[in-house]
């Protein structure tokens, strides 16, 4: 078990340090110079040059990449007007923003997490759940409906449910604020009543593939070996099920649950976008528009963090949940 | 003596797309206490089927089961299923084909065998539990109980996974132990192991055991009475001396034929029988063997129209469903032995 933990920090590892030197190089590569992307009016040419210096732009690759990596691990003195000291971990400072893009991150990465965690948390309760009542239920008229419902949410588009539950519950109803985000430490109720529509939203939309997906599994390990074992060893029904079939059917449910939590708190753009909440998403997506690097760079970073994490629970959750995978 | 299992015209039959598959039609046969009953047959014959009907394994909703069951004296066929779940795995126990798809991949062996232990001993306690699943791990010749208790079935060898599975349905100390091809997934020699000690677990508590197998060597290892099935209905019946040394069936004298052997003229001794196993959605009229049957053409069509009955033939107690007539079915089966040496 040690040595299987250890390998799969070792790769999460080398994996995310691959991704800060294709991100890096990435950035160079493209034909557009960062610092006239930062300074779209006309920036006298001297001041450019500067930033450049300070920046680094002008040392070679492997010198502003080193330097980049001891930002993060030690900090580093950005020098110039508006840099001075960058505390580890330093991401670099945004000309775009005006500030270190470690206090940007600090903005939004709450507000990301905020959305995803109890989101993720609602969809896979959902998804299981209808998936469940489906396959135990195959063929009535509750296993149609379950799987209407998810064929809707497959169906629909974040925008469009979003909207809708905006237009009836804060519009219409008035049972709801405007969606906005409020840190859950200051005031518990409005942190959930301002986020509550799109967990909703995101939760309708995710949890159509884990209902389909559930109830496949299930209904296939139903006619597993072991099942028919299980009913010969004269077990009651609930404990067929509960105990040999769904844990059973659970492990790929996981396994897509880890890629689209990774993939979601890198950044809900389409949410963040239709409530009108400033998370990692937009903030990635502004950072591309305004061609912002160190924030780009910072985004990319902590969405590979999140993905690379969350594979690793994946593979940790497979490893306590199937031993085989322990010893293989 | 009592039967302890009696099968009674069971009618088993499933509804698909393709139309009613007769999976078991109109079965019938008996097991005392402390015999072993060989059901033997190809594949799509219908004898697992029917160990999953003794244990009430089918789903109501696919399946329709008619008939009697009667296990140690009680009737299970309309029984609800609340009852019939107390039975298994406590009177009545299976082993299965392939014991690494058989147990829960995700559970230590131990465990697995403790919770059929304690849904039939509701008492009973963590160390009670413990104790008897060791003890019976130990007795299926499993050596250092203790330690195995915790594996995993992916940490046992094919041969002892079996044993797992034996020890699993002994735990209970069933009266009838159903083997569902025990030894089939098994290399010969641990196969060999296996049917030893199903012998000697039923030597010393009197189990009857119902024997499900496709290999007719099994049979004559361990079987005292012989079921032959073809296509969900029996064809022939009797000890394991009548069925395999004087076969009445043209059936059975095919499986017979068909086994090699490791004495005589290797080109004679194979000989499979033709064609292959009926439709069970579209089964021939008459004898359902007739279109594989060489002798069909003896009996001036009564093959090809009327379903033959399981009638007395040779020897006290032995049965034959064949329109062959007795002096006719002597002369073609001395024909067939003179030819290619049928009994071996």
């Amino acid at each position: 078990m040690a040595r299987f933990l250890l390998r799969r920090a070792l790769s999460a590892v080398l994996t995310l340090f691959a991704v800060s030197v294709l991100t890096f190089l990435m950035f160079f590569a493209l034909p557009r110079d960062p610092v006239s992307g930062m300074c779209p009016k006309n920036c006298d040419p001297e001041r450019l040059e500067r930033v450049r210096q300070e920046l680094g732009l002008r040392d070679p690759l492997v010198t502003q990449y080193a330097g980049y990596l001891k930002g993060i691990v030690t900090g580093r003195d950005l020098g110039g007007a508006q840099g001075g000291r960058c505390d580890a971990p330093c991401l670099g400072w945004s000309y775009v923003n005006n500030e270190a893009v470690t206090d940007t991150l600090a903005r939004v990465l709450p507000v990301t997490l905020s959305i995803v965690i109890p989101a993720a948390i609602l969809w896979l309760l959902l998804g299981v759940g209808l998936g469940l009542v489906s396959a135990l239920r195959r063929g009535t008229w509750l296993d149609r409906a379950a799987i209407g419902f998810s064929l809707a949410g497959a169906s629909f588009q974040l925008y469009f449910v979003g909207a809708v539950l905006l237009l009836v519950f804060v519009y219409t109803l008035r049972w709801l604020p405007v969606p906005a985000y409020t840190p859950l430490s200051t005031d518990p109720w409005r942190w959930a009543s301002g986020l509550v529509l799109a967990w909703v939203s995101l939760a309708f939309l995710f949890s159509a593939i884990y209902a389909r997906l559930f109830r496949a599994q299930l209904l296939e390990t139903l006619s597993e070996d072991f099942v028919r074992t299980a009913r010969a060893k004269g077990l009651p029904r609930s404990r067929v099920y509960g105990r040999h079939a769904l844990r059973a059917a659970i492990t790929p449910v996981v396994t897509v649950a880890g890629l689209d939590v990774g993939a979601a708190l890198g950044g809900t753009v389409i949410t963040e976008t239709t409530f009108g909440i400033q998370g990692l998403g937009r903030t990635a997506v502004e950072a591309v528009r305004d061609g912002d690097l160190p924030t780009i760079m910072a985004t990319v970073l902590v969405a590979a963090v999140f993905v690379v994490l969350a594979n690793l629970l994946v593979d940790l959750l497979y490893a306590v949940i199937d031993p085989r995978v322990r010893f293989g | 003596m009592d039967p302890y299992l009696r099968v009674e015209d069971l009618r088993v039959s499933f509804n698909t797309t393709d139309g009613v598959v007769r999976a078991v039609d109109g079965l019938s046969f008996s097991v005392e206490r402390g015999r072993t009953l060989g059901v033997v047959g190809e594949s799509g014959s219908g004898k697992s089927v029917t160990s999953l009907a003794i244990l009430g394994l089918h789903d109501p909703r696919r399946a329709t089961v008619t008939g009697g069951i009667t296990v140690g004296g009680r009737q299970l066929i309309g029984r609800p299923e609340s009852e019939v779940r107390r039975l298994r795995g406590r009177d009545a126990a299976m082993i299965f084909q392939d014991p690494l798809s058989a147990l829960h991949p995700y559970y230590p062996v131990g465990r697995q065998i403790a919770e059929a232990y304690r849904v039939h001993h509701r008492g009973a306690g963590r160390a009670e539990t413990r104790r008897r699943v060791i003890e019976l791990l130990d007795r299926v010749g499993i050596p250092q109980p203790g330690r195995r208790y915790d594996q995993y079935p992916h940490e046992f060898s094919g041969g002892m996974r079996q044993r797992v599975m034996i020890a699993m349905a002994l735990v209970n100390d069933p009266d009838l132990l159903i083997a569902d091809e025990p030894t089939t997934a098994l290399d010969v020699t641990v196969q060999a192991q296996i049917l030893e000690l199903l012998a000697d677990l039923q030597a010393e508590s009197g189990t009857a055991i119902v024997l499900i197998t496709h290999d007719l060597g099994v049979v004559s290892q361990v079987a005292d009475e012989v079921l032959v099935m073809y296509a969900g209905r029996a064809v022939e019946q009797g000890t394991v001396e009548q069925v395999l040394l004087r076969p009445q069936h043209p059936y059975t004298w095919g499986l017979l034929s068909s086994v090699p052997s490791l004495r005589g003229d290797a080109e004679a001794d194979l000989r499979p029988i033709p064609g292959n196993p009926p439709s069970l959605i579209d089964v021939p009229a008459g004898c359902a063997f007739h279109p594989r049957c060489r002798y069909a053409e003896h009996t001036a069509g009564r093959c090809g129209t009327e379903l033959p009955e399981l009638r007395a033939a040779g020897t006290a107690g032995h049965r034959v469903a064949c329109h062959l007539r007795t002096e006719e079915r002597a002369r073609r089966y001395a024909e067939d032995v003179a030819r290619v040496g049928v009994a071996r």
